[in-house]
C-alpha cells in the first residue's frame, strides 16, 4: 500500500493592489495549490463567487504565480505567511489578431494616422494626400473622403462621444468633421503657425457634449478650442520648443511634453501652468496617462458591447464611473514620458514634481509609451527594435519583447491587457503576449514601413497603415 | 558710302532734331497700319513669304507674353510634398534606410523579363586569350593544355585543388578574393562584404563556373550586416551586386548592389 504524501502547507495572505488585506489571518493552503483554486478562494473572499473574475497572483517581489505556488516560488518560507497580491483581470478575453481581413487602398500617399472610434464602430485615417477618410468597418470599404486640408494630415482624434473627428495638418490647420455624415463642422481652425503635432479632446465625464479640443503645435503653443464656436478659448504658451505630445487628464489638467525637455502641467479652467517637470536630457517624444484607455472609451463599456447610452447625462455618469474605477485600480493619475535620451520617467504629477521612477534600458530613443488598459503595465516602443514592458505602478522593468528587425514606431494594447501589437519600420506588425512575454504572432503584409497601429477599443480588430499607402485591417 | 561716322558725330555736336521724339512716336504708331496695308496689297510669292514671316513673329510674341504672364502670376495652389511622414518623424533627419521598396513585385517583374536592369549594361567581352595564359607542361615543355587564369577569381571555401596532372585551370592564390566593396545605391554608402559566389560572368559560362570576376560580373554578396528585410519580415542575407571596376588592375573589387 502506498501512502499518499501530503503536500506541505503554507499560510497565505491576500492583499489588494492598494495594500489592503483581504480576509483576516493567513489561510493555510497546500503549496501545490493551483491558480484556479486560488482564484476560487480569492473570489469567495471578495464575495463575488456567483460571477467569478479571473485573477492573477503575484508575490511581494513581483513574481507571478503560475500553475502552483510550489512551481513559481523557489524558496518558500514556511514559517512566515506568504503575501500574495491579487490583481483582478479583465472579464472578457480579446482574441489575438492573426490574419489580414482587408487591405484597403484609397489613399494616394502614405497613411500617417489611423484611429478607431471610442466605440470601435468607426475608423478614420489621415494621409499624406491631404485627405481624411472614414471607413466602413463592417464592409471594409471607404465611406467618406474628407477634403479640406492643404497638407499632410498629421494627427487624428475621435471625440470621446464618437460623433466628431478632429484632424490636423502640417499647415497648422485643424478641421472638425461629423463622423456620421462626413461633413465639416464649423470652419477651419487656424491659429498655429507651424504644424500641429498632437490633439486631445476634453474627457467626457467633464463635458458630455465634447466641446473643447486641445492642440499642440511645433511652434510651442497649445491652444484650447471651442469646437462649436470655432474660437480659441485659451492659449497655453510657455514651452520654448515644439510641443510633441499632449494628454488631457481626467482631473481637469492638461499635460504637455516638449522638445524643450520639460513636461508641463496646465490647469485647463484658468490656463495656469501649475507644474513644470524636468529630468529628461533630450526631447520628450511621447506621454501616456494610466487612465488613457478609460478616458478614450469614456461611456462605451467594451464588456457591454460598447452600447451608446440613451442620454447625455447617463453617458456622462457612465464615463465618470469608468474613470473612477480606473483611478481606483491605478491608485492615482500617473504620467509616463518617453524621450530621445533613451529613458522614460514615471511621474505622479498631481502630487509632486519629483519623478516616481526613471526607466532606463532602451538603447535608442523611445518613440511611444502606452499604459495598458488595466493601468498595470507600460509598453514602450523604441528605435532599438524592441518593445519593453514596465510595471505601471513602480516603473520596474519587466521584460523585453524582441522580434522586430527595424525601429518600432507604434504599439497598441488589446482591451483586456493581455496582448500588444506593434508596428515597425521593418514593414511587419507583431503581436506579443503578456503571459509568456514573447512573440505570439507575426503579421507580415505591408509593403513598407508601418507608421500607425491601433487596436480597436473593444478588441476585435487592429488597423495599420504605412508608407505603402494601404490601410490594413487585421482580425482574429 | 560714308567715309566716317558723320551722322553720329553731328548728333553728338548738335543733338537731334527738336521734333525727333514726336516723329518717332508717330512713325511707330503708323507702322502697324502700314504693315497691314502692305499685307493686304501683297500678292503672289511675296505675300506667301511675308505672311510666313509674320506668322512666326506672332508665335514668338505670344510665347513671350505667356512667359511673362506665368512669371507674374502668384502661385496659389500649393502642392504638398511627396513622402509624407508621421509627426513623430518630422523633426528627425530622414535616414535613407535601405528599405525593400515592395521589392517582391519589382523582382518578379524583372524575373519575368529575365533580365536584370544592371548599372553596367554593356560589358566588354573578355576573350579566352586575355583571361588565360597557356602554361607549358611536359618534360620538354611541349604540351600546352594547361591554363592559368590571369583575372581575379572567387574560390569557394570548400575548394581543393585537383592533382597537378588533371588540373586544367590554375587559379593563382594571389588573385583570389573573398570580400568586395559593395556600394548601396540608395544609401550612398559602401560596405566591405564577403562574397558568396559568382552568379554570372557575361563573357562566358565557363568564367562563371570558374568564378572569374571581371568588370560587369554579377556576384552574390552577404548583406546580413545591412539588416535588410523582405516583405515577409525575414532578414535578407544574400543579394546580387555588379562589379564596376577592373579588379585585376585595381587589386580590389568594387561593386554596386542591385536593388
Amino acid at each position: 500500500m502506498t501512502e499518499e504524501v501530503e503536500a506541505p502547507q503554507v499560510s497565505v495572505n491576500f492583499f489588494g493592489e492598494d495594500g489592503k488585506e483581504l480576509g483576516g489571518a493567513g489561510i493555510l493552503v497546500p503549496i501545490d495549490i493551483s491558480t484556479n483554486e486560488l482564484q476560487i478562494l480569492c473570489n469567495q473572499l471578495l464575495e463575488n463567487s456567483e460571477d467569478p473574475v479571473p485573477i492573477s497572483f503575484f508575490t511581494d517581489d513581483g513574481i507571478e504565480i503560475r500553475d502552483s505556488i510550489q512551481k513559481s516560488v523557489e524558496k518558500i518560507d514556511f514559517e512566515k505567511t506568504l503575501k500574495l497580491v491579487y490583481q483582478p483581470q479583465a472579464v472578457f478575453r480579446v482574441r489575438p489578431v492573426t490574419r489580414c481581413s482587408a487591405s484597403i487602398p484609397g489613399h494616394g500617399e502614405p497613411v500617417i494616422s489611423a484611429q478607431f472610434s471610442p466605440d470601435g464602430k468607426g475608423l478614420a485615417s489621415g494621409s499624406g494626400d491631404t485627405t481624411v477618410r472614414i471607413w466602413d468597418i463592417e464592409l471594409e470599404l471607404p465611406k467618406y473622403t474628407l477634403k479640406a486640408h492643404k497638407n499632410w494630415v498629421l494627427s487624428i482624434a475621435w471625440s470621446p462621444d464618437a460623433l466628431k473627428i478632429a484632424s490636423a495638418c502640417k499647415n497648422g490647420q485643424i478641421n472638425i468633421w461629423d463622423a456620421k455624415t462626413g461633413e465639416q463642422i464649423g470652419k477651419t481652425l487656424s491659429r498655429h503657425k507651424q504644424w500641429v503635432t498632437s490633439l486631445a479632446w476634453q474627457p467626457m465625464h467633464k463635458d458630455a457634449t465634447c466641446r473643447l479640443l486641445a492642440s499642440a503645435g511645433k511652434d510651442g503653443n497649445i491652444f484650447i478650442w471651442d469646437v462649436i464656436k470655432g474660437a480659441v478659448v485659451r492659449c497655453l504658451s510657455g514651452h520654448t520648443a515644439s510641443v510633441t505630445c499632449i494628454r488631457w487628464g481626467g482631473e481637469g489638467l492638461l499635460y504637455s511634453g516638449s522638445q524643450d525637455r520639460t513636461v508641463k502641467m496646465w490647469r485647463v479652467d484658468d490656463g495656469v501652468m501649475c507644474r513644470s517637470m524636468g529630468g529628461h536630457a533630450h526631447w520628450i517624444n511621447t506621454l501616456a496617462l494610466n487612465t488613457d484607455y478609460a478616458l478614450r472609451t469614456s461611456c462605451f463599456e467594451p464588456s457591454k458591447r460598447c452600447i451608446r447610452p440613451e442620454t447625455l447625462e447617463e453617458s456622462q455618469k457612465i464615463a465618470q464611473a469608468r474613470y473612477d474605477l480606473a483611478m481606483k485600480t491605478a491608485g492615482g493619475e500617473r504620467l509616463v514620458s518617453g524621450s530621445d535620451d533613451f529613458t522614460m520617467f514615471l511621474w505622479n504629477p498631481t502630487e509632486t514634481k519629483q519623478s516616481v521612477a526613471r526607466m532606463t534600458g532602451h538603447m535608442q530613443l523611445v518613440n511611444q509609451v502606452v499604459f495598458s488598459p488595466d493601468t498595470r503595465y507600460i509598453a514602450s516602443a523604441s528605435f532599438d527594435k524592441s518593445v519593453k514592458l514596465w510595471c505601471g505602478r513602480t516603473g520596474k522593468y519587466i521584460a523585453s519583447l524582441r522580434g522586430h528587425v527595424g525601429p518600432v514606431y507604434q504599439v497598441s494594447w488589446s482591451a483586456d491587457s493581455r496582448l500588444i501589437v506593434s508596428g515597425s519600420a521593418d514593414s511587419t506588425l507583431k503581436v506579443f503576449e503578456l503571459r509568456t512575454k514573447s512573440l505570439y504572432y507575426d503579421l507580415p503584409g505591408h509593403g513598407d514601413e508601418v507608421y500607425t497601429v491601433d487596436w480597436s477599443p473593444e478588441g476585435t480588430k487592429v488597423v495599420s497603415g504605412g508608407k505603402d499607402k494601404v490601410l490594413k485591417l487585421w482580425r482574429q | 558710302m560714308p567715309q566716317n561716322e558723320h551722322i553720329e558725330l553731328h548728333r553728338k555736336r548738335h543733338g537731334r532734331r527738336l521734333d525727333y521724339e514726336e516723329r518717332l512716336r508717330k512713325k511707330q504708331a503708323r507702322a502697324v497700319h502700314d504693315r497691314s496695308q502692305m499685307a493686304k496689297k501683297l500678292r503672289g510669292h511675296k505675300a506667301k513669304l511675308y505672311h510666313k514671316k509674320r506668322y512666326s513673329e506672332k508665335v514668338e510674341m505670344r510665347k513671350l507674353l505667356k512667359q511673362h504672364e506665368e512669371k507674374e502670376q502668384k502661385n496659389t495652389v500649393e502642392k504638398p510634398d511627396q513622402g509624407a511622414v508621421p509627426a513623430y518623424l518630422l523633426d528627425r533627419q530622414q535616414q535613407t534606410t535601405g528599405t525593400v521598396l515592395s521589392n517582391m513585385i519589382k523582382q518578379k517583374r524583372k524575373q519575368k523579363a529575365s533580365k536584370f536592369n544592371v548599372p553596367i549594361p554593356q560589358v566588354r567581352a573578355v576573350s579566352d586569350a586575355e583571361a588565360f595564359k597557356v602554361v607549358k607542361t611536359g618534360k620538354t615543355n611541349r604540351k600546352g593544355w594547361k591554363r592559368m587564369v590571369t583575372k581575379v577569381t572567387f574560390v569557394g571555401e570548400s575548394f581543393t585543388r585537383k592533382p597537378a596532372k588533371f588540373e586544367r585551370f590554375i587559379r593563382p592564390m594571389g588573385l583570389r578574393f573573398k570580400k568586395a566593396h559593395v556600394t548601396h545605391p540608395e544609401l550612398q554608402t559602401t560596405f566591405h562584404l564577403p562574397i558568396v559566389g559568382v552568379k554570372k560572368n557575361p563573357s562566358s559560362q565557363m568564367y562563371t563556373s570558374l568564378g572569374v570576376i571581371t568588370k560587369g560580373t554579377i556576384i552574390e554578396v552577404n548583406v546580413s550586416e545591412l539588416g535588410m528585410v523582405t516583405q515577409g519580415g525575414k532578414v535578407v542575407w544574400g543579394k546580387f551586386a555588379q562589379v564596376t571596376n577592373n579588379p585585376e588592375n585595381d587589386g580590389c573589387i568594387n561593386a554596386v548592389l542591385l536593388i
